[in-house]
């Protein structure tokens, strides 16, 4: 029996094509891209190649490319930078309560330095209050951090909306602060990156969602924003990150992106319409449960439910043992013991965050895995609500 | 391109012992049918809001004073439901724990029988002695004045 993964939120099986690309930098070509003989050029050749396949991607200019170490380096390294290079203009920040932690617990550090941080509430779909927003700006506010799609419930924010009240407050006070960051590594792959459209100044991104490499992160940093480095010893990345570059994860990273976006409309169909079927039919078959986040506004492979009376931990171990890997946002399953913070904020009693299960589709999902899901999941809960107390799970 | 994989790495093995894991997907003792139930005490302890939530139902031999049945029902993590299903063998086994014995019983000791739990998962095996301390606690006070007394 083959398992069935369906936590590609957490990862992607690098494609191999991607791999195909990479595998000279790993060996022959191992070459440091600052040297400059013939084989440290052909490193540096291939990492400005990547930059610019990004930055086609992205429509933007190869200069505003960064490559970093992780989607997480690369949300602290926008937050920090910012926070960092403008705070004589302002110590103002704005963020949602439903963040990925790099960007959360970023804005908690920076509030401790004496930042003022604004959370932004979302409601119970999952989607930010543009009227809060504009309410929560002022002139020293000099960053805000929303993310594209959230990695838990999959909502999709209204990005360039957001953009345009930002750019509207702008021009209104002729100043050039609030920068606008969003963090997009849920939805590259799944979404337009475009950054014309979208009307962000800084962008993040990672190859480890996108059938690309782990270890490697991008920030698109338009060109007129200053940034503070936190990594200092070298020129590397424009002096925005020093360090020797990792030409095999940088060119993999590029080749995942150009290929995501190659794949991408088609692609989001196809999940999309899966996606709806198995919402549909767990909500069927599965007494008692509900979808979290937003029903429409959300990304093509992500399913988030809350069953009651079972403990996602729980319900996540005995699908392991029928080969199903899915991810839950019940505390028992995390490190600090707490349920989840994205779940809090749209509403969830604790109850029902500790009964949530994430299942996220990806490139090689089957109708016939889904199916299989289908078939385990309704078993799997019923044993559970078996031998749960709550007496609103039983069934009747 | 062709990769050969000289070595290969062993899964990690499971978050949880041998016994952890057989416990929780072969729970003993689980109670499905409480309302034909006749219990000489029952516990409760936790709250579904804060993650563990259980109920114990016991009979007690009134003679020997010893656990015949130890029911339970659990919501809660595979920890809580090992902790819980160990702890229904542990005060049954042998022709029963006295009650005296078993309302001193210590989550260590469930914790031994299992093989141990990881640290951060330590709190899950307290709920199941608590329970049962609860059911033993309700059994005696509906016993007569002159039994209890004659206890102490």
């Amino acid at each position: 029996m083959r398992n069935i993964y369906f936590d590609h939120a957490a990862a992607t099986r690098i494609d191999p094509r991607v791999l195909k690309r990479m595998a000279p930098y790993l060996t022959k070509r191992f070459g440091n891209p600052s040297s400059l003989y013939s084989l440290g050029r052909e490193a540096r050749a291939a990492i400005e190649l990547s930059r610019k396949k990004v930055a086609r991607v992205l429509n933007v200019n190869s200069e505003e490319i960064i490559f970093t170490g992780s989607g997480t380096e690369s949300d602290n390294l926008a937050i920090f930078g910012v926070a960092k290079a403008y705070s004589d203009k302002g110590r103002h920040i704005i963020v949602s309560k439903i963040e990925h932690k790099a960007v959360l617990e970023a804005a908690k550090k920076l509030e401790k330095e004496g930042f003022e941080i604004t959370y932004l509430k979302v409601d119970p779909k999952g989607l930010v209050d543009l009227r809060e927003f504009k309410k929560a700006l002022r002139p020293d506010t000099i960053l805000v951090s929303i993310m594209y799609a959230n990695n838990e419930i999959g909502v999709i924010q209204p990005i360039s909306q957001i953009a345009e009240i930002i750019q509207k407050f702008r021009i209104g006070r002729s100043i050039f602060h609030p920068f606008f960051h969003t963090d997009a590594c849920q939805a590259a792959g799944a979404l337009s990156l475009d950054i014309g459209k979208l009307g962000v100044d800084l962008l993040t991104f990672s190859g480890s969602k996108i059938y690309g490499p782990k270890g490697v992160g991008c920030l698109y940093k338009a060109k007129n924003i200053k940034l503070e480095p936190m990594i200092v010893g070298g020129d590397q990345e424009n002096n925005f990150r020093a360090g020797t570059e990792n030409s095999a994860l940088i060119v993999g990273l590029a080749e995942a992106l150009e290929l995501a976006e190659k794949l991408r409309e088609k692609e989001s169909k196809r999940l999309m319409h899966l996606r709806d079927y198995l919402i549909k039919n767990i909500l069927e078959r599965v007494p008692k449960c509900r979808l979290n986040g937003h029903p429409l506004k959300r990304l093509p492979n992500n399913i988030n439910i809350s069953i009651a009376g079972v403990e996602g931990e729980s319900l996540a171990l005995m699908l392991d043992k029928h080969g199903i890997f899915v991810s839950t946002g019940s505390a028992c399953a995390s490190f600090d013991l707490a349920p989840s913070h994205v779940l809090l904020a749209i509403g969830l009693t604790p109850e029902a965050a500790y009964g949530s299960l994430r299942l996220t589709l990806g490139r090689n999902t089957t109708k016939m895995e889904v199916d299989r899901v289908l078939k385990i999941l309704p078993k799997i809960v019923y044993k559970l609500r078996n031998i749960s107390p709550s007496p609103f799970a039983r069934p009747s | 391109m062709k990769i050969k994989y000289k070595y290969k790495y062993k899964e990690e093995s499971w978050v949880y012992s041998r016994i952890v894991k057989n416990h929780f997907f072969h729970p003993r003792n689980v109670l499905l049918d409480d309302a034909h139930y006749k219990a000489d005490g029952i516990g409760v302890a936790g709250s579904p809001t804060c993650g563990d939530m259980m109920i114990v139902w016991i009979k007690i031999d009134k003679k020997s004073r010893k656990i015949k049945e130890c029911k339970w029902r659990t919501f809660g993590c595979a920890s809580a439901i090992a902790s819980t299903s160990m702890m229904s063998v542990m005060v049954t086994e042998k022709g029963g724990m006295d009650i005296k014995k078993a309302i001193n019983l210590k989550p260590q000791q469930i914790l031994e029988r299992l093989g141990g739990l990881p640290d951060r998962k330590f709190h899950c095996s307290v709920l199941g002695d608590i329970a049962l301390r609860e059911a033993i606690n309700n059994y005696s006070k509906k016993q007569p004045k002159k039994y209890a007394k004659k206890r102490k």
